[in-house]
């Protein structure tokens, strides 16, 4: 039993930064209509952050610390750049934006190569976060990883600030606008293009902590996006397309039953397992746990 | 104030706008008349460059603002209500308007508390999602969030179009009002004959993208745009 909950929880940490990626994943796709195929390498841009700034800064804590803000510049940069330089060019033609942002993912793939080499590498996580908390002691022990909690916690607080953005202040209004009604938009005196570009660097510069996340608790590489970006692909689908709500539950049942899955079968039996038990819920609800009205997150 | 020259526009490849021509003077109302398909709106969302003009000019006092993307074009001085009571759906009626009043300051809150004055149903309703508001509230709201920009010319696309008839009235007395204010000029696109001669000094009856006939407004012009309108 104890060994289901300490699973369930190493699912929620991941469900958490699952969550991370695909808020950002479902804040651009409202804004385009479609997947950006290359928002996986934004994650990887954040992970690759933690390792280059752990190459100056001695304190692994310090550099944890440094790592947070500066990946989200550094992939929230990205993702402004490949707005500005193409998508933006491609609105309304989405099989293209697919092919194109699907061309980028693999360019940047081989950057990645390019820059830090093929094998993967390891960032250190500071001594703080390397203890455990033990709930229940003895025979039954339940312990819980600091360095999961911290990545709890940093998801909570992304999307709490990220809701009241959007719920609260007049950039949020901007963006929900946007979305809901460009052409409406642009004739209120609203600039549409320059609201793309901040969503886009918000939704991608998500993806940039969610690196950083995704460091505490395993190797970086030039592929790690590519694996987790259909899991938060899966989690949008699921919860339904734009429902916030749909998404937190989508995100923290996937993770959950992925690690205890995991743990109760091996690896690749958890991941059929898993693909079986989405595909016939979709059966069930193609329209995901909450019904799309429109494709606003809020 | 405004000056449309030969303008043309259309969709994909193909023009329905072919070549019109008016001006809207200093505080004046202009409305353009024609049946259903004659390119009316068309011509409205090439002038605020929501749709890309492929010929002609458009002028705003005296300035050529033809290739100024739509949300310049407001910053300059246009606001637009389109057709069919078009709002943000799941903002509510005061986030629909703080959307326009945000990063206009003090003067923004007042041009909001303006705009509610004008349509005091509004007020009630402020915390509602606009997608849930009846059409003819929607259409009080598209009017209320064009004017918060503070406009000198506004762009109507058949305002009371699909509304019951007691708002109607309402929305007619409101456009007549804010013509007669001064500071502002209208160009107003109608199917309601007897309340466009009205309003207007000068009509266009527009036919398949381009204007076959044009003269002053009033009561007298009745006869000769109902004419214009059945050939
Ligand atoms: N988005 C669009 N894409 C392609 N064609 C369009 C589009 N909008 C309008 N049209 C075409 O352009 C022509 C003019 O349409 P427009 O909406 O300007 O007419 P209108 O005079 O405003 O009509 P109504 O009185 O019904 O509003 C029509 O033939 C219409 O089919
Ligand atoms: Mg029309």
């Amino acid at each position: 039993m104890t060994v289901i909950l300490s699973q369930s929880f190493t699912g929620i940490s991941i469900g958490a930064v699952l969550l991370l990626i695909a808020l950002g994943l479902s804040l651009t796709f409202g804004q385009m209509g479609v997947i950006n195929m290359a928002h996986g390498e934004f994650i990887m841009a954040g992970a690759y952050t933690v390792y280059v700034v752990q190459k100056s800064i001695d304190s692994a804590g310090t550099s944890l610390l440094i790592s947070l803000p500066l990946a989200f510049l550094v992939a929230g940069a990205m993702g402004v750049l490949l707005e500005w330089l193409l998508i933006r060019r491609l609105y309304a033609r989405p099989l293209d934006t697919l092919l194109v942002t699907w061309g980028v993912s693999l360019m940047l793939q081989q950057l990645a190569r390019d820059i830090f080499g093929a094998p993967n590498v390891n960032a250190q996580a500071p001594s703080w976060l390397s203890g455990r908390i033990t709930l229940v002691d003895g025979e039954h022990s339940l312990t819980l990883a600091h360095s999961r909690l911290f990545i709890l916690g940093l998801a909570i607080a992304a999307v709490v600030a990220l809701t009241l953005t959007l719920r609260r202040t007049s950039l949020g209004r901007r963006i929900r606008a946007v979305v809901q009604h460009r052409d409406l938009a642009e004739a209120s005196g609203i600039a549409t293009g320059r609201v793309d570009r901040i969503t886009f660097f918000i939704g991608s510069g998500l993806a940039g902590l969610a690196g950083v996340a995704l460091t505490l608790v395993g190797p970086i590489g030039p592929t790690m996006g590519t694996n987790i970006i259909i899991d938060a692909f899966l989690v949008i689908v699921v919860g339904g397309i734009g429902q916030l709500r749909g998404a937190v539950i989508a995100a923290f049942a996937l993770g959950v039953l992925q690690a205890v899955m995991e743990y109760s079968t091996t690896v690749s039996v958890a991941r059929v397992t898993v693909l079986v038990a989405i595909v016939a819920f979709l059966q069930w609800r193609p329209q995901g746990i909450y019904t799309l009205r429109t494709r606003s997150l809020a | 104030m405004l000056e449309i020259t030969e303008l043309v526009a259309g969709y994909g490849r193909s023009d329905v706008l072919h070549g019109v021509s008016l001006t809207v003077p200093e505080d004046g109302v202009v409305c353009v008349l024609g049946h259903n398909g004659a390119a009316k709106s068309t011509l409205l969302r090439a002038v605020l460059g929501l749709i890309r003009p492929s010929g002609g000019r458009v002028r705003l006092d005296g300035r050529d603002v033809t290739r100024l993307p739509a949300h310049r074009k407001v910053r300059a001085g246009l606001a637009y209500v389109p057709q069919g009571q078009q709002s943000f759906p799941q903002l509510t009626a005061l986030e629909n308007l703080r959307l326009v009043a945000d990063g206009r300051g003090r003067d923004g809150a007042h041009a909001l508390d303006e705009a509610l004055d004008l349509f005091p149903a509004l007020r009630e309703l402020a915390g509602r999602r606009a997608g849930l508001l009846s059409g003819g509230q929607r259409q009080q709201l598209a009017i209320a969030r064009a004017l918060i920009t503070r406009p000198r010319l506004l762009l109507l696309d058949e305002p009371t179009e699909g509304i019951q008839p007691s708002v109607v009235a309402e929305i007619q007395r409101t456009i007549l009002e804010l013509a007669g204010r001064g500071g502002l000029s209208v160009l107003l696109v109608e199917q309601h004959i007897d309340f466009a001669l009205r309003a207007a000094q000068r009509y266009h009856v527009l036919e398949a993208g381009r204007i076959t006939s044009t003269g002053e407004g009033g009561e007298a012009a009745r006869d000769r745009v109902r004419e214009a309108l059945t050939v």
